[in-house]
């Protein structure tokens, strides 16, 4: 019995800090005062920063889609459908996972070394004892720019990946332009694409969440730091996939 | 200042009350007891300097005293206000009285030496050209004009001890706790600094507690020194009278020997 408490103490604390934090993050957000500058130097930190990394995973992917789906429906005589394929899996699996591993890779890691170096090296406190609480100076604004931005960077994924996909099936396979186009937003529904963005936002809301978290927690020097920042990236990617699935289900 | 009033107004009850009070403060880092029982009062206007061996829990003493740590048991109260009581919110505002600088410095590293002072003006509401009076007034006092656009990481580690010290002051705060303000400057930056708490206490009638290992500097500006052993005060006097103190662990730490009472069973 008390292995087994031993065993769920560990990862039970860390979700009732999770939750902790999540609830600190929404009563600081509406206090002011608002430090704008700091919230829009993050956004651009997570938006356009992660942009190019998470075009080219998604430009990449909608051309191995193609290319995989072509040779596989052709086989049936169905290569008309190769776009609708190639579109519904971008906008409602590919782009949204595969951009929020990548933030996760990218920013949620940089948000766990960076608090938890600043935890370590004593400026949490400093921020405390110049009234300032570090969750309204560190997290909120991280926490809001990761969830807004992850949407926008996978609305552009979207087109993206769909346009990598054209270009093999048309450059390269040969299918005829107009059909793929056609075939393409055949099928496509508005709240395909709302729901991959709905997904983001819970994605950059888990990824910055998760990474602050880990910083913020961090103790025990250069060592702690590096366990956080693995930590984050871990435990996001995870939370991602986990999540993924039970929003699927939600959603549509 | 005030000093004539009668003893019976509202202010003078309030002046008479310790600015900082220790009740039995006892605090356990796992099954390390860093603070065993700490009972200290500090009078408002008062310089308290707090010296011991390293590791005798100092600086998570001064850490209590602003509620970075909450006591297991006992309590903090500042101008009589239990710190365990406020919430996060309230220790928030709460804290805009305190000014402390921290061993290492703790700079904020993404900013340059202006703005880490700026920092407190700018969050209190200052306007931009108060700002920069007041920053530029604050490097000059720790003799570090120009310096303004460097990055931490490009100041020594005395430099930047002197940086935390000017953010600290920035505010001009009631109380000041300072974590070894002298250690690694040189003798006449050490005398600067010195000259400088001496100032505050002075001009704003501040309450300071400093932490050090530099006795010339504990008995220049200390109106008592308290000496801290194991968690626990054994010896708090005025400056001259401690000098004189026969207990045989503040005669060893004065006279700076390897053997002693303070070093056995460590």
């Amino acid at each position: 019995m008390d292995t087994l408490l031993r065993l769920v103490e560990g990862p039970l604390e860390q979700v009732g800090r999770f939750f902790q934090l999540f609830w600190r993050t929404l009563v600081w957000t509406f206090r002011p005062p608002w430090d704008f500058r700091e919230w829009i130097k993050q956004a651009v930190r997570v938006g356009v920063d992660s942009t190019p990394v998470v075009l080219l995973t998604a430009l990449f992917t909608g051309m191995v889609m193609a290319l995989q789906t072509f040779s596989t429906l052709q086989r049936f005589h169905a290569e008309g459908y190769v776009g609708s394929l190639v579109a519904l899996s971008m906008v409602r699996e590919l782009s949204c996972v595969l951009g929020g591993l990548v933030v996760a890779g990218r920013s949620g890691s940089a948000m766990g070394a960076e608090i938890g170096t600043m935890r370590v090296t004593e400026q949490i406190d400093a921020l405390e004892v110049l009234a300032t609480d570090p969750i309204q100076y560190l997290v909120v604004p991280r926490v809001w720019a990761a969830t807004l931005m992850l949407p926008l960077l996978v609305a552009l994924a979207d087109g993206v990946g769909i346009a990598g996909g054209y270009l093999v099936a048309v450059g390269l396979l040969g299918a005829n332009p107009v059909t793929y186009i056609e075939s393409t937003f055949l099928y496509m529904g508005l709240s395909d694409i709302t729901s991959g963005l709905i997904k983001a936002a819970v994605f950059g809301l888990l990824i910055s969440l998760i990474g602050c978290q880990q910083g913020y927690y961090t103790r025990g020097g250069a060592e702690g730091v590096g366990k956080a920042t693995t930590r984050a990236v871990v435990v996001a990617s995870m939370a991602i996939l986990i999540s993924d699935f039970f929003l699927t289900k939600v959603l549509f | 200042m005030s000093g004539a009033a009668s003893d019976t107004t509202p202010a003078r009850l309030a002046a008479s009350q310790p600015k900082i009070r220790l009740e039995g403060v006892e605090k356990s880092f796992g099954s390390k007891r860093v603070l065993a029982g700490i009972d200290l009062d500090i009078e408002r206007g008062e310089s308290m300097v707090l010296i011991g061996g390293s590791g005798t829990g100092k600086s998570v003493l001064l850490k209590h005293m602003i509620g970075l740590l909450h006591p297991d048991a006992g309590r903090v109260l500042v101008d009589g206000q239990d710190l365990a009581q406020l919430d996060y919110r309230e220790i928030t505002d709460f804290r805009r009285r305190f000014g402390m600088a921290f061993q290492e410095g703790a700079l904020f590293d993404s900013m340059s030496v202006h703005d880490n002072i700026a920092f407190p003006l700018r969050r209190a509401g200052w306007k931009r050209g108060e700002v920069e009076d007041r920053v530029d007034r604050c490097l000059e006092l720790v003799r570090l004009q120009g310096t303004g656009e460097k990055m931490p990481s490009e100041l020594s580690g005395g430099m930047r001890r002197r940086v935390g010290f000017a953010r600290a002051i920035a505010l001009e705060p009631q109380i000041l706790l300072l974590d070894e303000p002298t250690t690694g400057l040189d003798p006449v930056m050490s005398a600067v600094v010195d000259e400088l708490i001496l100032d505050l206490k002075h001009d704003l009638d501040a309450t300071t507690v400093t932490i050090t290992h530099d006795m010339t500097s504990a008995f220049r500006i200390g109106d008592r020194v308290g000496m801290l052993d194991r968690g626990q005060v054994i010896a708090l006097a005025s400056p001259t009278e401690f000098q004189n103190l026969t207990d045989p662990r503040v005669q060893q730490f004065l006279r700076r020997e390897a053997h002693g009472p303070l070093s056995e069973g460590k």
